[in-house]
């Protein structure tokens, strides 16, 4: 059997502690717009033995004790609350943030976004019009502390990852690649390409909320010049000038 | 305060805990100690709480002079080990007064070995642990210079010993399925049991690389998997089919497909594995699992009653050591204790 051939929602056992809920095998808004409010319901049904819940992509899983909660009872809630809503047509949870965080596109600060304007079939100006305009949707944290995937953009910006790595870019570094992006809160190497620069740390420990972002918030990366970054940068060295703003219910 | 000076130390010695469970949704990783029974056998030898921090030394030790009466335990891989020159028996806790020097050498089996102080290392905690993360830039490498301090240390026992778990020999691996198990043929999931495998030269605390010849293992549409949550354990497979077992520092999400989960009980002979040693993986049913690992957590729980006086006398342990040394009875690499021969 392939995954193909699976139906969704489809629950399935990870590890020997693990319950993984997943929506569908490849990402979309209502997949992920399904796993954010999922998840959200699980945590309010706070089921005793339930240890963790966390979202990927297209999933939502569940770390448990199985003393206290066997499989099978599991299964059963899950069942009985995926049956509850049309969750790919649920609202999102509240207390969400729209995050607006000025960005240099390309220059030797981002150094490869003219060659993904050329993967996508735009010129320069018009890859950063369209970066710089989407509102993207914090999908998942993950691989690093704080580490947003960001998405979805549209159908052009999905580019394959580079056969070769970056053997490093800088935190605050906005990369691109299968129609997503990766704001890196880390410095690290990386498949992805270096299309913008921020001064957005989404890791500080020296903050009181060491982790900035939240799965469900959005952000827009606003286009400004070198020398307004480097201001937002000197003015505000935990979030390069960035704004946050309440998303309504 | 009690403390230890670190005086040299081996690369990539680190303070580590049980770790930063549930925190998958900030992208944070378990983390911890590569062998966690190292960690519970230390705290049983000392008569304290599991969740207290140790010093993590991969492949060899360092120099460590106390500051201050403290106690310690030495736990995981065996490493040759001596207090102002005497020999100290591994898998044991033993008393230090201010001024003496603790050599740890290099491990003659195995991988991490494990310092344990009395009242744990009471070093900074970061996002809810004190387990060095180093990709996370979560705290950094011990380096020369630097003090362990102890915690509050109730405590007073020492000369306390136990029989550890050989888990420094490879040998079988406990495997469930887990939800991309299905993407592998079942011709490759039955050749991956059949199949001796070394462990390679790539290793980390975050996975180790398992090496055999023939085929590699790969999955079924491989390169467009959505990348989704590891769990450690998980056995991921890399572009050539090249399995990974992958231990609690991992990253908290992959798109390389996982064939399934090693035990958690099993994980710390992989972690422990030196490079060259014959591993393999056996399937079992979850309900095999949960049986095989609930029985492991019974024994962590009975650690603390395993632990013995290692001799009737122990403020004469160390004469007595010496003692057999200069005999000539036992040969000076060979520690009698190394055994678990150590009532």
């Amino acid at each position: 059997m392939t995954s193909s051939a699976l139906s969704f929602p489809i629950i399935r056992t990870a590890g020997l502690d693990g319950m993984l809920v997943t929506f569908a095998d490849a990402l979309s808004e209502p997949s992920n717009r399904a796993t954010l409010a999922f998840s959200a319901a699980v945590r309010a049904r706070d089921w005793a033995g339930v240890q963790e819940v966390s979202t990927s992509l297209a999933s939502v899983f569940l770390r448990f004790d199985n003393t206290a909660l066997q499989h099978e009872a599991l299964k059963d809630l899950l069942w009985a609350l995926l049956e509850e809503q049309d969750w790919q047509q649920a609202p999102l949870p509240p207390g969400r943030r729209l995050w607006r965080v000025p960005t240099v596109f390309g220059t030797d600060l981002a150094p490869q976004l003219a060659e993904a304007a050329d993967a996508a079939g735009l010129t320069e100006a018009q890859a950063i019009e369209s970066l710089g305009s989407a509102r993207v949707r914090v999908l998942t944290i993950g691989f690093a502390p704080g580490q947003p995937y960001l998405g979805p953009l549209g159908a052009e910006w999905n580019l394959p990852r580079q056969t070769a790595l970056t053997p490093q870019v800088p935190t605050g570094a906005l990369v691109l690649a299968i129609s997503q992006f990766v704001l890196f809160a880390t410095t690290a190497p990386t498949g992805w390409r270096h299309v913008g620069q921020t001064g957005f740390r989404g890791f500080d420990l020296d903050r009181p909320e060491p982790i900035a972002l939240r799965p469900g918030d959005e952000m827009i990366f606003t286009p400004v010049s070198r020398s307004d970054y480097d201001r937002f940068c000197a003015e505000d060295s935990q979030y390069g000038g960035a704004s946050r703003e309440g998303i309504p219910a | 305060m009690s403390a230890l000076k670190v005086l040299r130390i081996g690369p990539l010695a680190s303070i580590q805990d049980q770790g930063r469970p549930g925190q998958l949704q900030r992208g944070v990783s378990r983390g911890g100690a590569a062998d966690l029974l190292a960690l519970a056998e230390g705290a049983a030898l000392l008569r304290q709480k599991a969740d207290l921090a140790a010093l993590e030394m991969a492949g060899i030790g360092g120099l460590f002079e106390a500051t201050a009466p403290l106690r310690i335990a030495l736990t995981g891989a065996p490493m040759q080990a001596s207090l102002d020159g005497e020999n100290l028996a591994w898998n044991a806790s033993h008393q230090m007064q201010a001024g003496q020097k603790l050599d740890i050498g290099a491990a003659r089996q195995g991988v991490y070995g494990y310092l344990h102080l009395g009242g744990g290392i009471d070093s900074a905690v970061q996002l809810g642990a004190r387990a060095v993360h180093l990709m996370s830039g979560l705290g950094s490498p011990v380096a020369v210079g630097d003090l362990l301090p102890c915690g509050a240390d109730p405590g007073r026992e020492v000369g306390l010993g136990l029989q550890a778990e050989d888990r420094f020999q490879g040998g079988a691996l406990r495997i469930v399925a887990g939800f991309q198990s299905d993407l592998f043929d079942a011709e490759v999931r039955a050749r991956f049991a059949d199949t001796a495998f070394k462990r390679g030269g790539r290793a980390n605390r975050m996975g180790v690389e398992m090496v055999s010849g023939g085929a590699g293992f790969a999955a079924a549409g491989q390169l467009n998997i959505l990348s989704e949550i590891i769990l450690p354990g998980d056995v991921q497979m890399t572009g050539d089919g090249k399995p990974f077992v992958l231990l609690r520092e991992a990253q908290t999400t992959g798109g390389y497909p996982r064939i399934g989960t090693v035990l958690p009980c099993d994980l710390s002979k992989v972690a422990q594995a030196q490079t060259g040693l014959d591993l393999q993986f056996t399937w079992v049913t979850l309900e095999e699992g949960l049986a095989i690992q609930a029985k492991h957590d019974a024994l962590v729980k009975a650690l603390p009653a395993t632990c013995k006086p290692v001799l009737r006398d122990p403020a004469r342990m160390q004469d007595l050591l010496s003692y057999q040394l200069v005999g000539g009875v036992i040969s000076a690499q060979a520690d009698p204790f190394d055994t678990g021969d150590i009532t």
